[in-house]
């Protein structure tokens, strides 16, 4: 049998408590190591970390405020960078120790390396508690001092009545120009839209001026300044005038302004709203075209009859005359006044441009010129006798015929801050009219509709009432077909699909399957 | 007895003396302080010499000596093996060296009878050694270091090697010594014993870092008490040989 020395471990007395160990790099044992150095030392055991109570975010030195969940990996990075010393150890582990979430204290285990003597590595495992002060962040700061924008455009149009900004309002959700709006604050004649940088207010202006004509003006105010870096913080406003002609306005201008514009008639309507104002002399059918600058030059072009002015007219008689532009069509139309109608046999032969869109027994909507109170120098001096007596400016639809029907289709709107207007019940009531008028325009007139968004409403098409609801009103609307055709409806092929992101209160209510 | 000395705030007092039992060389230093730390322990028994070897005060590096000789290497002026010569007893035999590793005290490790040495070191220096210092000399290393000066300290009544020597090393070092070995340190865990202890075989000098553990290992290895073996350190001696054996 071999004899097989087994391999013996030599021992050697530590140096500083004489005790027996195997020999190792600092010839001491480890718990004479650990009492001569701490490899902990320079870094600190307590720090405080900064916590925004508002928006729930830690604060990440220098300036970044971010979101983290307790015992999450991003809070505990950001608490190991708290830690200065840490650079100079080698880090082996960290973990967040439970502590109650009340207690505003974070408790993180750190397992550390470092070399001790020459070749002497020593590992060490201890705690540091980190206090959660509460500091408020700069974003809410400024929510709290009321401090929040740096740049407002107050949009104005000096009409009495709100039909442009529903149009606007449409133009800016389709083209999401509201994106980088913080608050827009509904006030008297118009919209301000606040913003957090001026450029963005900048782009909004921009926007609102590719539009519709528009005006604006910039001002600034000072708010604070430091000599020393020699910056200075401004809160810029950009005041935008909208041009106060609006669509079916009759407008007039002296004879010169006319000349300029290609020898229109001074009296014309205007037609559509777009980058420039189109305009229409419903005599001859001549268009043209009124921009922004025109119109500032001098600033006199007036619309002396609004869509508040329209009054109804019967039509007697349509008599074409030949002429057609686009969809004009120039016409002698009879009409009588809708008060006159069974009375008298008061008629008024009118020239106009509906030639095409009118016919015996419809009902117009026009401006009567000889019963209106018009107030304008211009319209003053113009020539009597080219005045003519009623101008017509749309087809008309009997009241009762809009009341039967529900829209099946519905708008987005902004969220707007009703501001200090204090809503009153007849400012309410008007609001409402011209919502309305605004929703029929765009029934009426596909053209109008084509800039915007319309949403199809899908609990007035799912409803199966609202199907034979639909029946019976066509029904109806064939026993009295001698009072005009029907109200125009949106077709249900320009409706988009809402898309909706669930929310918890309207999740029954989305759908998106539906084709 | 063991005594801490220190040279110059450096506790390697190994490198700036060579003790013998018949002689000892220090260093010239910038005070007396080291030398009378000698001078009072040897004073009245050997001579205590101020030397320098080739200009230089690291003269326990480059020397190897015992009682009957002293090897100095190439380095070494004339002036200097003069005064040496004037100043060590006629018994003791002077050498100088041709030898390419010329720090002679870091390649011998020697006490009385045997040298230890570096395995590259010439045949021609280890007869010299053989003659002049009347040993029998044995090419070794010590825990795989061939700088075997440097690494232990030998005395004829015992030595201290390196502390990760292997205990069949030990065992092997020992037979050949024919004196007790044991592993350990000195300078509070230095490994480097050559340089921090210098021993003869009634005193023991070591740096001001070597802990009491270390002094009480140093002094029962080389049997430095004055009368009997104090119960601590039996005590330790008897925990040691029982790890040991």
């Amino acid at each position: 049998m071999e004899f097989v020395p087994e391999p013996k471990q030599q021992l050697i007395l530590c140096c500083e408590c004489g005790s027996a160990i195997p020999p190792n790099p600092a010839n001491m044992c480890v718990n004479c190591v650990r009492s001569l150095v701490d490899v902990t030392e320079g870094i600190p055991k307590q720090a405080t970390i900064h916590w925004c109570k508002n928006c729930e975010r830690y604060l990440q030195p220098p300036a970044t405020w971010m979101v983290c969940d307790l015992e999450s990996r991003e809070l505990l990075a950001l608490c190991l960078k708290k830690l200065k010393g840490l650079a100079k150890v080698r880090l082996i582990d960290a973990g967040f120790l439970w502590t109650e979430p009340h207690s505003r204290r974070i408790k993180v285990k750190l397992t550390i390396q470092k070399e001790v003597f020459a070749a002497t590595i020593l590992q060490q495992t201890f705690e540091v508690e980190y206090v959660v002060a509460s500091m408020m962040c700069p974003d809410c700061t400024r929510v709290m001092a009321q401090n929040t924008w740096k740049a407002k455009v107050q949009v104005r149009q000096k009409v009495d009545h709100q039909r442009t900004f529903f149009y606007l309002e449409q133009l800016i959700l389709k083209h999401s120009a509201h994106n980088e709006t913080i608050n827009i604050v509904e006030v008297k004649g118009g919209l301000d839209f606040h913003f957090a940088q001026r450029a963005h207010a900048i782009k909004m202006v921009d926007f609102l001026g590719s539009m519709v004509p528009t005006r604006s003006k910039t001002s600034e105010q000072l708010i604070s300044s430091d000599i020393h870096s020699s910056t200075s913080n401004y809160k810029f406003t950009y005041a935008v005038e909208i041009i106060p002609i609006c669509r079916d306005d009759l407008v007039v201008m002296p004879k010169k302004t006319a000349n300029a514009l290609g020898h229109i008639s001074p009296l014309v309507l205007s037609t559509r709203i777009g980058n420039t104002i189109h305009i229409i002399d419903f005599k001859t059918l001549q268009l043209s075209e009124i921009s922004g600058t025109t119109y500032w030059r001098n600033e006199d072009i007036t619309p002396i009859c609004t869509m508040r002015d329209l009054k109804k007219f019967y039509v007697v008689d349509v008599e074409l005359l030949g002429p057609r532009v686009g969809k004009y069509a120039l016409a002698d139309i009879t009409v009588q006044r809708l008060g006159d109608v069974g009375k008298n046999d008061d008629v008024i032969i009118v020239r106009s441009h509906l030639g095409n869109v009118l016919n015996f027994g419809d009902l117009a909507l026009g401006y009567d010129l000889l019963t209106a109170n018009i107030n304008c120098d211009t319209f003053e001096r113009l020539n009597p006798d080219d005045i003519p007596s009623v101008v017509l400016v749309k087809k008309g639809y009997a009241e009762r015929r809009r009341k039967r029907k529900q829209r099946n289709w519905r708008l987005k709107a902004l969220n707007k801050d009703e501001g200090d207007m204090v809503p009153k019940k007849q400012e309410l009531q008007k609001k409402s009219a011209d919502f309305e008028a605004f929703l029929r325009d765009l029934e009426e007139d596909p053209e109008l509709r084509q800039g915007i968004n319309l949403y199809k409403d899908t609990s007035i098409i799912e409803r199966p009432s609202g199907h034979a609801a639909g029946a019976t009103d066509a029904m109806l609307g064939d026993e009295d077909d001698e009072d005009g055709d029907d109200a125009p409806e949106v077709p249900l092929e320009e409706l988009l699909n809402d898309l909706k992101l669930a929310s918890s209160d309207e999740a029954d209510d989305e759908d998106m399957a539906v084709d | 007895m063991a005594v801490r000395a220190q040279f110059e705030n450096s506790n390697e007092i190994g490198v700036f003396s060579k003790l013998t039992n018949s002689y000892c060389l220090v260093a010239l230093g910038g005070s007396e302080n080291f030398y009378s730390v000698f001078e009072s322990e040897l004073g009245d028994v050997v001579p205590v010499v101020h030397t320098s070897i080739g200009g230089t005060r690291i003269i326990g590096r480059l020397t190897a000596g015992n009682r009957r000789g002293l090897l100095v290497p190439n380095s070494t002026t004339d002036q200097e093996l003069q005064h040496i010569r004037n100043s060590l007893p006629d018994s003791v035999a002077i050498q100088r060296i041709e030898e390419r590793l010329s720090a002679l005290g870091n390649v011998i490790a020697c006490n009385d009878y045997v040298a230890l040495v570096h395995p590259d070191l010439d045949r021609e220096t280890e007869e010299i050694i053989a003659d002049v210092l009347g040993v029998e000399v044995f090419r070794q290393t010590i825990a795989d270091n061939v700088l075997i000066g440097s690494y232990c300290a030998l005395s004829n009544q015992g030595g201290l090697v390196h502390p990760r020597t292997s205990l069949q090393d030990q065992d092997e070092l020992s037979s050949l010594l024919q004196v007790p070995l044991v592993a350990g340190t000195v300078n509070r865990g230095s490994d480097v014993i050559g340089a921090g202890l210098v021993v003869n075989d009634w005193s023991a000098f070591a740096g001001m870092d070597t802990t009491s553990t270390e002094l009480s290992v140093v002094e029962s290895i080389f049997k430095l008490q004055d009368a009997q073996p104090s119960a601590i350190v039996g005590d330790m001696r008897d925990s040691l040989i029982d790890n040991f054996s």
